[in-house]
């Protein structure tokens, strides 16, 4: 059973590089809730909870995670007040699905808020590599806008290279340089994009290691720090400092399952506090960081 | 206005006084007989003053009345809470009606004009329904919402316009009605807090009542002496001491006849409430559950039988201790002990029931941590803290407030009590929280408050100055080798002993606030608020 579900989710992830994982694990878990033989709502959503376990282990980013959270809450929060259980269970796949088409427009619409806040002749830095960034800087160029682009190249997995490459292909100006050289070109920028992995409750972010430094040199030198992502990467994690961000979103899945001593491996990401962060874009609208606390608890109560 | 048309005998007078010095509770009557006599005096006197402006009012020709006001004023009118407009108001809404201007066609739109208009109008639905029996008013001084044009005019509470003469008159007019005694300030203030109240421990209030007293519940009386000596202290046990009696004052009541259980409850406890500010200003928390109470009193059917009604509001009572308080505080435990992780060291300050509390079960589900606790003068009550936590066999450090950033490189937590959060983000609770929140910030030390979401309140206040407690100035002096020190400060002419309570903490200071709807942070106060009034 378990192997089936990695195998579709895995297949899911090779056959649309572009889409997210946490769509991939969304899509997943759509699939399973179809085959799912279960026989009671309680029991459809223990073993729905139980996909989104083992889908975590696969891929531990903090979205898969959410993703799955809010895909369970959006699916059962309907009355299923049905007699019959195949209804209920009809009824909830329609749900499931109306939340993936929700979601596949969740970029376009990104995008759609976010390409406004790029000026003609702006040089954007942005860290490793993101496809909302990509989508966002794809729109501002499909404008008719002249930018440049600094990418880190974001050490350990050198991610920040294939984001050049696919700048390049979009014929935009783009610069690799090292992850300790970002306060040296500060002051060259006039604006910092990221993308997260994951927003939490109090209006920060999770994302990639070298984030938060970014964010730190960013208000330093008084330069605005945005961060776009879509909705169903809201989690329910409140970090008070590094330490606070729970292992197993820290570190890759292979790396948790296989090595026993965490202290010598390095964390994949890092947590950035909403203090550093000027503004989010998000499939919801614009928000400030103190009113992603509002959104979530709109989504999750 | 119809008079009874009695002639101000000195008879009746003598009656009325007679009863009021003999503790006994002025009928229905009585009372409104008095009121008559004074609205007779008081119109005499104005009729005289105001003969001038009176007529430049009939001068300017008014637009004609709008319609939404009148069933705006007829609807507020009959409902007892908030209870039908005092004496002194009806007084200037008796010279523009005397004048009586028919409505004329609208030359100026001004809107001021049809606002004033509307309002006399208003003032004089209430003052007709305040007439009527079965409403009887114990003279509160109300907000009554003018019209649905006029944004409802805030007026500062008294307890912080002590240095307002005229509004210090009206408090004392109200308590001699109410039949309570006005508790005098003592001592020199200091003057960034003259508009404050500053009593003296040494003289309670209860000193002034005559015995017996059947204005005010014996179990009240109790209760506010225990406020103004101290020995209730804290917000929680405040509240809950307040509920308890008020479920005692509830089991003895009894309706009068020809009146409604759910308008003069609510009549009766309005003293009791005046009474039990004068002896300690009310705490946000208390004010929530007065709210909840009225609201829970005034929505009894009125065919509900008494028993039936009493025993509804015990059980409502019963339920929001549990709720609101004990619940609350497991659900916030549940939350706080996932930030506790081993090996840390946690600062607490002062003495906080909740915090406590969340330790206590960290330490049961055997985390390993260590505690700091800061104390400070003079109340002292973090030795109360260290005596209950030392108890449960966790290790602590006691330090004062002094040595606040010597210590704090070691901490890795500060968790805080608080008050009450007000609707802006900012956190109100003992003094020198504030400090702590700072030097905390400063040292990148993650800051947490626990509160329960009975403590929120719609108050915004950016400085510690505007509302506030001052407590009894002599708990400062102390005697040292036999020596006491500020013994004779009255005698000093420049000399102000200050002794705060609360103060407000920004939210920029605090990382988290724990409440039982979970964690979220400081700037999220007024989201929950909005969620509260949609659930009621």
């Amino acid at each position: 059973m378990e192997e089936c579900l990695v195998e579709y989710f895995r297949t899911q992830m090779r056959t649309d590089p572009d889409m997210a994982s946490a769509v991939a694990a969304i899509r997943t878990l759509l699939e399973f809730l179809r085959r799912d033989k279960g026989e009671t709502i309680l029991g459809l959503r223990e073993s729905l909870k139980w996909a989104t376990d083992c889908l975590t282990e696969v891929d531990s980013s903090v979205a898969v995670s959410s993703g799955g959270e809010l895909f369970l809450r959006f699916i059962s929060l309907t009355s299923l007040e049905h007699q019959d259980l195949s209804r209920c269970k009809k009824v909830m796949e329609e749900r499931g699905e109306l939340f993936l088409e929700k979601i596949s427009l969740s970029r376009t619409k990104v995008a759609k808020l976010c390409h406004t806040f790029i000026k003609d002749g702006a040089k954007i830095l942005t860290h490793s590599s993101s496809r909302v960034v990509l989508r966002v800087l794809e729109k501002a160029a499909a404008e008719k806008k002249r930018f440049t682009v600094y990418v880190t190249e974001s050490q350990p997995d050198t991610a920040g290279k294939q984001m050049a490459d696919a700048l390049r292909r979009l014929n935009v100006p783009v610069t690799v340089v090292l992850d300790a050289a970002v306060g040296y070109v500060l002051e060259k920028v006039d604006l910092v994009i990221v993308g997260a992995e994951g927003v939490v409750e109090s209006g920060g972010i999770i994302n990639k290691i070298g984030t938060y430094q970014m964010a730190v040199c960013s208000k330093a030198h008084n330069k605005p720090f945005y961060v776009v992502a879509e909705s169903f990467k809201f989690v329910r994690l409140y970090p008070l400092n590094q330490q606070d961000v729970p292992d197993r979103f820290k570190y890759k899945a292979d790396t948790l399952r296989t090595v026993s001593d965490l202290s010598d491996e390095h964390p994949m990401i890092d947590y950035t506090p909403p203090s550093l962060i000027t503004l989010l874009f998000t499939d919801l609208g614009v928000l400030t960081p103190s009113a992603v606390s509002d959104e979530l608890i709109k989504l999750y109560l | 206005m119809a008079d009874c048309g009695e002639p101000d005998g000195p008879g009746n007078k003598d009656d009325i006084t007679r009863s009021k010095n003999e503790g006994k509770e002025l009928t229905k009557e009585e009372k409104q007989r008095l009121r008559k006599q004074k609205k007779h005096q008081k119109k005499q006197k104005e009729r005289k003053n105001e003969k001038g402006p009176s007529e430049t009012e009939k001068d300017k020709t008014p637009v004609s009345l709008l319609p939404p006001p009148q069933p705006v004023a007829t609807q507020k009118a009959p409902s007892a809470l908030p209870a039908p407009a005092s004496a002194p108001i009806p007084v200037p809404a008796s010279a523009p009606f005397h004048s009586s201007p028919a409505p004329s066609p609208a030359d100026k739109p001004a809107k001021s004009k049809a606002e004033l208009k509307a309002e006399r109008r208003a003032r004089q639905e209430t003052d007709r329904a305040a007439k009527q029996p079965g409403s009887s008013s114990s003279g509160i001084k109300t907000k009554v919402p003018l019209s649905e044009l006029n944004p409802v005019v805030k007026r500062l509470p008294e307890h912080v316009q002590v240095d307002d003469p005229a509004v210090v008159k009206r408090l004392a007019k109200k308590l001699e009605r109410q039949q309570i005694p006005l508790r005098s300030d003592y001592g020199y203030k200091v003057s960034l807090f003259s508009h404050l109240h500053q009593y003296s421990r040494k003289a309670p209030l209860t000193q002034l009542l005559s015995i017996p007293s059947t204005v005010i519940h014996p179990s009240i009386v109790r209760l506010g002496l225990q406020y103004s000596q101290g020995i209730v202290a804290g917000s929680n046990a405040r509240s809950v001491a307040l509920l308890h009696a008020f479920k005692q004052v509830i089991r003895d009541y009894t309706t009068p006849p020809n009146e409604e259980l759910s308008r003069d409850l609510v009549n009766k406890l309005k003293p009791y409430i005046s009474f039990l500010n004068q002896c300690r200003p009310l705490s946000a928390s208390m004010g929530n559950a007065i709210k909840y109470i009225k609201k829970e009193i005034s929505n009894i059917p009125s065919q509900c039988k008494e028993e039936e009604a009493k025993t509804k509001l015990l059980t409502c009572i019963d339920r929001y201790i549990e709720e609101k308080i004990v619940l609350a505080a497991k659900a916030i435990s549940k939350y706080a002990i996932e930030k506790i992780s081993d090996g840390d060291v946690i600062l607490v300050y002062g003495y906080s029931s909740l915090v406590n509390n969340i330790l206590c079960e960290a330490f049961e589900k055997s985390r390993k941590f260590r505690v700091i606790v800061v104390d400070s003068r003079p109340r002292l009550e973090g030795r109360e803290a260290l005596r209950r936590l030392v108890q449960r066999g966790i290790s602590c450090t006691y330090v004062l407030i002094s040595a606040l950033s010597y210590i704090l490189p070691e901490v890795s937590k500060v968790f805080l009590g608080a008050h009450a959060l007000l609707a802006n983000g900012y956190v109100m609770s003992r003094v020198g929280t504030s400090q702590i929140a700072l030097v905390a910030r400063t040292y990148n030390v993650p800051v947490l408050v626990c509160c329960e979401t009975y403590k929120f309140c719609e108050r915004v206040q950016t400085d510690s100055f505007v509302s506030n407690e001052l407590d009894d100035p002599d708990d400062l002096m102390v005697t040292r080798k036999g020596k006491t020190q500020l013994e004779n400060w009255q005698d000093v002419s420049s000399l102000g002993l200050l002794n705060l309570v609360y103060d407000v903490t920004p939210p920029d200071f605090v990382d988290l606030v724990i409440t039982d709807l979970g964690m979220i942070p400081c700037t999220s106060v007024p989201v929950v608020l909005r969620v509260k009034n949609l659930d009621q």
